[in-house]
């Protein structure tokens, strides 16, 4: 083993959405002088627009930093890791490079959901932990109660857990001494064939594709020939390097280090995270263990307002999928739309991110149509398919059997609210596994639901009967039988099949009520009556009327009256060009989504 | 057909309704005149080759301030600019100014049409909108306006709030087609932001409008005044024969126009001007001749949208080729396809390239405007 090796520490940090992640790994990159203060944007690892507004860390990143620690220059790899359940499965890629993790827990917030389960995750591949109470600067600290289910947790002693905050840079120094001397350095063997892990990628419309991997044996070197174990292609390693603050051009990098490769990739699909990198001339027998295909849990059509804009947003889908694999796309139609896409998401988060990032970065106008997890059907004529989308939803009597995906959904919230939150999981058709006190006011509340029943109006509900004191996270488990219906939406008589949903027999009534409410709420007064209709197979279950417009004129028109009224009028105008034109209704984009925001 | 409006920003009692500017203190009064009387010099050359076709005293109440006010600023006017010898000269008058004599000195000095803010003939309507006068004073200023040589008068009404029902509403329209008046203003109340109207329908103290009456009222004006010899111009405006306001006219046909006084508006050459609202400011920068008004250049957009909204208002039709002269080939289409939908729709009909609105589309007005912009 060469001494560099000893000298490597791979970390992470967990924490659970706004405990402090991306603040403390910037007092660490000031710290060890990786960055000045005036280069330090705030957060600076979080570098998507997006991710800085919503303050989630979207796609993993790594840097890396040197420290001098009693006479010996430390290489300390910090992996970043996304903090949202959407992106579970890159969340434990990232873990799986690292040694150790810094696990942070917001002093005034206590244990939360998230940092329970990436926990697990991390003990699950051995990593040391260091505890780290975080925010202790704030008056509303409860460092004692904090600390005490820190202890609870992990079964360590109270002297272990560092205090810090990130704000005023307290406990910095502790946590990289426990960094250097807690955490193991990289094992492998430097002299074995090479297997490096891909724990994420990134775009780069210039030089395409870069992975980042962690050498787990061996080593790699510029111009070698390298290939991707699981699609089995190869390439030329044009650039090898480190991650500093820029990317770090090197001839070699060794066992237990972290890097990125760029070898002329323009396609992410290629680069997947979990999958080794292995020598051509020199490969390895058989791949690091843990690798997944990710799929797409969660599917919506997207179209174009203006059907003209097809072709730009194909390309603007494929742009975008040349940074983010997890996205998919193929072509549909829709009566009501026209041509589109169905698209299929890792969760809702993901969905609403690439519904912004069309709008912002592509300045593309979509409508995005309800979104519906991924079911099988088995048909009577022994023909099994999947359904991504409700119009491809089969006649009921040809149906033998429907099944849909199903989770393990965790949710951490005060003693106080386990009723509303047993409640809430049970309407959405959750049973309930396990219950345990994590203090003596704070439980955690385990369930196994339907994927579907989180994709409608679950968050918002959590947050609201737990008034914010709950957090949440889940994983895929299975798929089950269920008994499936699809609610048909009809405007002036006519279906608009964009409108249409797929919903458990149990809510169909009561939701398809309030679809028909909402949608009246949402389009806006047209030149005539517009009767709105729910319906299931034949049968209308709700129905609403939006008035005509009787008068829309102006009284008096003086001469200011004129400018202000024709501005008004323009500002109208603009909204109408955002609307769809189905027959002859107007319906705005968000009328697409009714379905998510029902009211009670 | 060049005019000149001029703001007299002062009323003896503030209508619970009105967002127009004006103050209930008179004690700037000469100020503010005197500023007029500069900024009319100021504003000469903009209509310096121009025959001046109307001037217009609105308010506020023009009626309210001592008359010789009045005089000086048309002589100021004489002395600056050229008039038409047939030129329409309109004062605005509230009811409880109205006497004999005022009415002579007026006409004296070259005012030949009087607008007078009638609104409703009866108490509790008057009393709903705050108005300085009773029904009763407007029974007596028709009897004295069309006693006197005044040849040409507008009287205002409005329709469409909570105390005046279908039959009072005919009632009113009766008392006035009596009268010897040739044209009539008829607005539907409007709920203006930050006024008292509104303020007070928010807490409860007045009776809120009800959603259908405006359109119920609209349509009996409508017949009511149709069937007795006036002729529908314009959606809140009627007159008999030969006495359409030349002033409106003038607005709505995108003619040039200067504004004087505290929060008038000027158009002039596709440029549009709009004054400080406020008294003390107003005169204050005229004082320092400084900037005392923002401005606006309209667009190709801009002047096609006006032109849309103005000419669906005003029932000699929308002119299709000159709409065609001021698009884009691509623009053309997409008009046209509006143009057809509502036509399906039942709103308009077209005539010899010209469209007009039908009783129903006048309704919606300007929804169907703004369908037709450019934007
Ligand atoms: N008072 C205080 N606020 C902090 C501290 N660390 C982070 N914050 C704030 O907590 C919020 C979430 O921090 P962030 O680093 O984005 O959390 P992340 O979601 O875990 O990455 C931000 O508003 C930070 O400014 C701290 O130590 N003390
Ligand atoms: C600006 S006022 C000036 C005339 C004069 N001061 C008067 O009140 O009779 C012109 C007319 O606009 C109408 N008006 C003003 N505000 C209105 C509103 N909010 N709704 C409907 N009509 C209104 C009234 O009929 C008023 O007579
Ligand atoms: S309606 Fe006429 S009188 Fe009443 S406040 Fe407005 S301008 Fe003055
Ligand atoms: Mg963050």
């Amino acid at each position: 083993m060469s001494y560099s090796q000893k000298n490597i520490r791979n970390f992470c940090i967990i924490a659970h959405i706004d405990h402090g992640k991306s603040t403390l790994a910037d007092r660490l990159l000031e710290y060890t002088k990786t960055i000045s203060e005036r280069e330090l944007q705030n957060q600076l690892l979080d570098d998507m627009d997006l991710e800085r507004e919503r303050g989630i860390t979207i796609k993993s990143h790594a840097i890396q930093m040197n420290h001098s620690f009693m006479g010996t220059t430390y290489t300390l790899n910090l992996i970043d890791t996304p903090g949202h359940v959407d992106f579970s499965y890159e969340v434990s890629r990232s873990i799986a490079a690292c040694e150790g993790a810094l696990l942070i827990v917001d002093a005034a917030q206590g244990i939360e959901a998230q940092t329970i389960s990436n926990l697990y995750l991390a003990l699950e591949n051995d990593l040391k932990i260091i505890p780290v109470m975080n925010k202790i600067d704030l008056d509303s600290a409860d460092i004692e109660s904090t600390k005490d289910q820190i202890i609870d947790l992990l079964g360590c002693d109270g002297s272990e857990i560092i205090g810090a905050s990130g704000k005023t840079g307290q406990g910095i120094e502790q946590i990289i001494d426990a960094i250097i001397n807690k955490i193991p350095y990289p094992s492998g063997d430097s002299r074995g064939h090479l297997q490096a892990l891909i724990f994420d990628s990134v775009y780069n419309p210039f030089r395409g594709i870069e992975a980042y991997f962690k050498i787990v044996s061996g080593s790699i070197k510029k111009n070698d020939k390298v290939k991707f174990f699981s699609t089995g292609r190869e390439y030329h390693a044009d650039e090898i390097g480190t991650l500093r603050l820029e990317k770090e051009p090197k001839e070699i990098i060794n066992t237990g280090d972290v890097g990125y490769i760029i070898s002329g990739i323009k396609n992410a699909q290629e680069v997947k995270v979990g999958d080794t990198i292995t020598s051509c001339e020199n490969s390895c027998k058989s791949p690091i263990s843990g690798f997944e295909e990710v799929k797409p849990m969660v599917f919506s059509g997207i179209y174009p307002v203006d059907s003209d804009d097809y072709e730009e947003l194909r390309s603007s889908l494929e742009k975008l999928q040349l940074n983010d694999a997890s996205l998919t796309f193929e072509p549909e139609s829709s009566i009501a739309l026209g041509f589109g896409f169905r698209c299929g998401f890792l969760g809702m988060l993901h969905m609403e991110i690439i519904q912004e990032r069309l709008e912002r970065e592509f300045n593309m106008s979509v409508i995005n149509t309800v979104p519906n997890v991924s079911y099988y059907a088995s048909l009577k004529n022994k023909e099994n398919i999947q359904i991504n989308n409700p119009s491809d939803f089969p006649s009921v009597d040809q149906i033998e059997k429907v099944t849909e995906p199903y989770i393990k959904a965790q949710i951490i919230t005060k003693s106080d609210f386990i009723g509303q939150v047993m409640n809430l999981c049970i309407e959405k058709r959750g049973v309930l596994t396990s219950q345990v006190y994590l203090t003596t006011n704070r439980v955690e509340l385990s369930f196994e639901m339907p994927l579907a029943e989180i994709v409608f109006d679950f968050y918002d509900k959590l947050k609201s009967i737990s008034k914010g004191y709950a957090s949440f996270d889940y994983q895929a488990d299975g798929y089950k039988s269920t008994s499936l219906v699809k609610l048909d939406i009809m405007l002036n008589g006519d279906q608009v099949d964009a409108l249409s949903s797929l919903l458990h027999k149990k809510h169909a009534f009561t939701i398809g009520k309030k679809i028909c409410i909402k949608l009246k709420e949402l389009i806006p007064k047209q030149q005539f009556d517009v009767a709105i209709q729910g319906a299931i197979g034949s049968k209308i279950i709700a129905r609403e009327t939006v008035k005509a417009v009787r008068k829309d004129v102006t009284a008096k028109c003086y001469g200011g009256d004129i400018t202000r009224k024709r501005k008004l009028l323009e500002k109208q105008k603009k909204g109408k060009k955002k609307m769809k034109q189905i027959g002859s209704v107007e319906i705005p984009q968000n009328a697409f989504l009714a379905v998510l925001k029902l009211n009670d | 057909m060049s005019g000149i409006y001029v703001h007299i920003p002062f009323c003896s009692k503030a209508c619970h309704y009105c967002d127009f500017h004006f103050s209930t203190s008179l004690n700037l009064v000469e100020g503010v005149i005197s500023c007029i009387q500069i900024e009319l010099k100021k504003k000469k050359h903009l209509l310096s080759n121009k025959t001046i076709k109307s001037i217009y005293f609105g308010g506020g109440t023009p009626s309210a301030i001592h008359h010789d006010f009045i005089f000086d600023i048309l002589n100021t006017i004489k002395e600056n600019f050229n008039l038409s010898k047939n030129i329409e000269c309109t004062i605005e008058m509230n009811p409880d100014n109205v006497s004999p004599e005022l009415i002579r000195k007026y006409y004296d000095n070259g005012i030949n049409r009087v607008s007078l803010g009638v609104q409703s003939f009866r108490d509790c309507d008057l009393l709903y909108m705050n108005r300085s006068h009773d029904g009763k004073q407007a029974i007596e200023s028709l009897e004295i306006l069309s006693k006197s040589r005044i040849n040409n008068l507008n009287v205002d009404l409005i329709y469409g709030y909570p105390t005046l029902d279908d039959k009072s509403w005919i009632e009113n329209l009766k008392i006035l087609t009596g009268f010897n008046v040739h044209h009539i203003s008829c607005y539907c109340m409007t709920i203006e932001k930050k006024t008292a109207l509104e303020f007070l329908i928010k807490k409860k103290k007045l009776r809120p409008l009800e959603p259908d009456t405006g359109a119920r009222q609209f349509k009996i004006a409508r017949d009511f005044l149709t069937r007795n010899k006036f002729t529908h111009y314009e959606i809140s405006n009627y007159s008999i024969k030969n006495f359409k306001s030349v002033h409106n006219q003038n607005y709505w046909n995108h003619s040039n126009y200067i504004g004087v006084g505290p929060s008038a508006h000027s158009f002039v050459d596709n440029l549009r001007q709009w004054n400080i609202n406020n008294n003390k400011k107003y005169c204050d920068q005229i004082h320092a001749s400084k900037k005392f008004y923002q401005k606006e250049k309209l667009n190709r957009k801009n002047i096609f949208n006006e032109y849309i909204f103005m000419n669906l208002r005003s029932f000699k039709g929308l002119d299709i080729s000159h709409c065609y002269k001021q698009l884009k080939p691509n623009e053309i289409k997409d008009f046209n396809n509006e143009i057809k939908k509502l036509e399906n729709l039942n709103v308009l009909r077209k005539k010899n390239n010209l469209i007009y609105l039908n009783e129903k589309g006048m309704l919606i007005s300007d929804n169907i405007s703004s369908r037709l912009f450019l934007v």
